[in-house]
């Protein structure tokens, strides 16, 4: 019993990660049919580097959806931070980690107006981080007159862009790796704390939740406090990598509502991993990969996620009738 | 013997099925005639759910063969059963409540007139089908909603009628019925025999499988233990087919004079928009038990207590301090737990393994701080002293039988150390072996100490538990009878024919 502990990840059992393993190795085998190296140490790190916003989005939309509810606004956020980011610094080496506190509290703050509205209020979070989606697009337009000011320093750029030079075998670690590993890792703690556990009780069966003692208002609230820290990490490795711009953030919400759909997390919350959420991104980015390289144009990435999510949330239900 | 018995309606022969590995149902063989009223009894997981299912097409049988009216048939799909002529009434009511009655019965095969529907069509044939059971009086076009869940379970039927039913699956039909509305469904049956019909009833009600059934399938682990003539049948013999045990002492003794504490909870004059007046003692040691009518005010006490619905007036003590009872989680911090009567809604969470759910208020109200590993050992000690039957602490407790189900939920309660114990229904939907197990929790409980108050709608549970009773009527407590109480008793003060005037 003990022994096969670990062999339990592969089982397929319901919720189990089996299904997007299976997917992912499919993926990972076509595409090293068409490029071979793609799983050398350089080309793989860099791979994981350049994903690592996206999955770490997906592990904060875990628990949002994992409560029950949705978070919308992510992607704007992404780009409000990246616009913030740059105002603030405006080129000056020694601004980069205040400016990053003060991101990660705003991140915080966000997620905690999502919450409380969404919580307290009772509105339904579709709605309320739609219109904080919108509320952020507008507020950032409205600040930088429409057009990104200022620039981040290098400094900044730095975790976004670099990593650990000459590593014995891997080459290269980028930044990026080593901030969603430690992200991850805190996630994973986070899922099996008595906190991922209450939470998931809440996404399953609220009442029941609120009859056993639980504050299903707070759990909720901090699910999107998480989600607004994992978009703010997300904004700082995509400002270094890819630079400021309003489209920064743009379409990042549903990337990683799709990747947590595909990782095994049940839209309306109960059931799925945060493991199954981040492998599900890295799937979708596999997948991007994998298009480019077979010529598919970039245009399809949209209908090709949107796909996902219907057909994800069909298997979900074939597999689970009871919901 | 002379002459042939009628070929059977339904047969089934050596059905089996398993989920994820778990055998449910082991060459299960029953027959059903036309016009039989046939039950089927059994422990809950004993596999009584499972093999309704089966035959209504919900799941496939792994092995045996399904033969209905002479045939042997594979049902699909429930839609498929149901065009065969096999009707199901479910535990839960499946109507719609925004609907007319002639609108549910005809919902998804809806008589048509050029295309479109047939209204005078559908509320005639209705009110034939109506009439045909002797229910004349229901008017069709009435809103479901309107309706008493007796009013509804004949629509349920009705609706089985009209696709020429010939065999009606019955699952614990009187689970939700006052004890006058289960006459009715009594009369109603036999009507249905009368026509031909076959009726599978499943009931926990050992009563009524006596009054109604002319035989008795007994599932045990998933086999067909016996299947007897109900007229050469005892309870006694029932029970340990069932079981394996005695009924003899079906109910633990009640608390000892000195076996009873000091008082743990005081209401005084506590009210909310459905109870007035309430005027409360709860003493350590004791089972206090409440009964009354639904919609009484028997389940509102209680929620009241746990401050789920809370009192809006009144003051509270628990043990001698007052306190403000205004959320479930104020209640737990005073010591209360409250197990509800309606298990899959409030008491569970479906999708969540057994030592997730057992460990759900422990982990959200961390009475005294004890560490985590500490916590998880007592749940474990208490799941065992439960005697809970699962494949482990992993399994999804939607797996479980309710009764199994039922003892997570008192696991996770356990584990908080209550002073004050609020049962509502906590053998609702239980069977026979697990629900002694329960009364002996409860009542081991009371005797460590705790006060223990217990909603219960059947008779013979509230006078076998109680050291005492108060009975509910209209939001008020009508009345109070010590241990030794009679039924009748108790249905006097719940309809007012007595107590009235003491008020």
């Amino acid at each position: 019993m003990r022994i096969a502990r670990p062999l339990r990840l592969l089982k397929f059992r319901s919720g189990g990660l089996a299904p997007i393993i299976v997917i992912l190795a499919v993926l990972l085998v076509l595409l090293t049919a068409r490029q071979p190296d793609f799983l050398s140490p350089p080309s793989l790190m860099s791979f994981l580097g350049r994903s690592a916003p996206i999955i770490l989005l997906a592990a904060g939309q875990y628990f949002v959806i994992v409560s029950g509810e949705l978070d919308l606004s992510v992607g704007s956020l992404v780009t409000a931070q990246v616009v913030i980011a740059a105002r603030l610094i405006d080129g000056d080496p020694s601004a980069g980690w205040p400016v990053v506190v003060l991101l990660l509290a705003f991140g915080i703050a966000v997620g905690l107006v999502n919450g409380l509205v969404t919580s307290r209020l009772r509105v339904p979070s579709f709605i309320t981080t739609l219109g904080m989606f919108l509320i952020l697009v507008g507020a950032v337009y409205l600040w930088s007159d429409g057009a990104p000011k200022g620039g981040l320093s290098e400094e900044f750029r730095r975790l976004g862009r670099s990593g650990f030079e000459d590593v014995p075998a891997l080459g290269r670690i980028p930044y990026a790796l080593v901030i969603l590993l430690a992200a991850a890792s805190l996630a994973l703690v986070l899922t099996r704390s008595d906190f991922g556990r209450t939470l998931v009780a809440v996404g399953g069966n609220p009442r029941t939740a609120e009859l056993s003692g639980v504050r299903v208002w707070r759990a909720k609230t901090m699910a999107f406090v998480l989600s607004g820290v994992a978009a703010t990490l997300a904004a700082i490795l995509i400002g270094g990598y890819s630079g400021v711009s309003f489209q920064a953030g743009v379409g990042l919400e549903f990337g990683a509502i799709t990747a947590a759909v595909l990782g095994g997390v049940a839209l309306g919350g109960g059931r799925g991993s945060v493991v199954g959420a981040m492998l599900g991104a890295l799937t979708l980015e596999t997948l991007f990969t994998l298009m480019n390289f077979y010529g598919v144009s970039g245009a399809l990435k949209p209908t090709v996620q949107g796909a996902i999510i219907l057909f994800a949330v069909a298997a979900a239900s074939f597999r689970f009738p009871s919901r | 013997m002379s002459g042939l018995p009628p070929s059977p309606l339904l047969a089934l022969r050596g059905i089996g099925k398993s989920f994820l590995g778990v055998r449910v149902l082991d060459g299960v063989d029953l027959q059903v005639r036309p016009g039989d009223v046939h039950a089927v009894v059994g422990e809950n997981g004993a596999g009584k759910s499972t093999l309704m299912k089966v035959v209504s097409g919900v799941y496939q049988p792994d092995e045996g063969t399904v033969e209905f009216a002479g045939a042997p048939r594979t049902f699909r799909s429930p839609r498929e059963a149901q065009q065969a002529g096999i009707g199901i009434v479910y535990q839960e009511l499946t109507l719609l409540p925004e609907r007319t009655v002639a609108e549910n019965v005809w919902l998804g095969h809806e008589p048509l007139r050029r295309g479109l529907v047939d209204r005078r069509a559908m509320l005639s044939h209705t009110a034939g089908l109506l009439a045909s059971i002797g229910e004349g009086s229901l008017p069709p076009d009435t809103r479901v909603g309107r309706l008493g869940v007796a009013q509804q379970q004949v629509v349920e039927i009705v609706k089985a009628l009209a696709l020429d039913a010939r065999l009606l699956i019955m699952d614990e039909p009187t689970a939700a019925l006052a004890d006058h509305e289960v006459d009715q469904l009594y009369a109603l049956l036999r009507r249905l025999q009368e026509h031909g019909i076959g009726v599978l009833y499943v009931s926990h009600r050992l009563k009524e499988v006596f009054d109604l059934s002319g035989r008795i399938t007994v599932l045990k682990d998933g086999r067909a233990v016996a299947t007897l003539d109900t007229a050469d049948t005892s309870a006694d013999q029932l029970v340990r087919h069932m079981v394996g045990r005695e009924l003899s002492n079906y109910y633990p003794d009640p608390a000892k004079p000195q076996e009873l504490g000091p008082v743990r909870l005081t209401v005084r004059d506590g009210g909310n928009r459905k109870l007035r007046g309430i005027d409360l003692r709860l003493r350590a040691g004791e089972v206090l038990g409440v009964g009354g009518l639904q919609g009484s005010g028997r389940s509102a006490l209680a929620r009241a207590l746990f401050g789920a619905a809370p009192f809006s007036t009144g003051q509270v003590t628990v043990d001698g301090a007052p306190v403000r009872l205004r959320s479930p989680r104020a209640a737990i911090r005073a010591g209360i737990a409250y197990v509800s009567e309606d298990r899959k809604g409030e008491g569970i969470v479906a999708e969540q393994s057994v030592l997730d759910n057992a460990l759900l208020a422990g982990r959200a109200v961390r009475p005294g701080r004890v560490g985590r590993g500490a916590r998880t050992a007592r749940v474990r000690e208490l799941l065992a002293a439960v005697e809970l039957r699962a494949a482990g602490e992993d399994q999804e407790i939607r797996f479980l039988s309710g009764g199994n189900q039922q003892k997570v939920v008192l696991a996770r309660w356990l584990a908080l150390a209550p002073r004050i114990l609020l049962f509502d229904e906590p053998t609702r939907g239980i069977d026979v072996g697990a629900k002694s197990a329960i009364h002996d929790l409860v009542r081991r409980l009371a005797r460590d100490g705790a006060a223990v108050l217990m909603v219960s709608s059947e008779l013979p549970e509230l006078l076998g538990m109680s050291d005492r009773i108060i009975v509910m009527r209209d939001g008020r407590i009508a009345g109070e009878l010590p241990a030794g109480a009679t039924e009748e008793d108790v249905v006097a003060l719940a309809v007012g024919t007595v107590g009235e005037a003491a008020g």
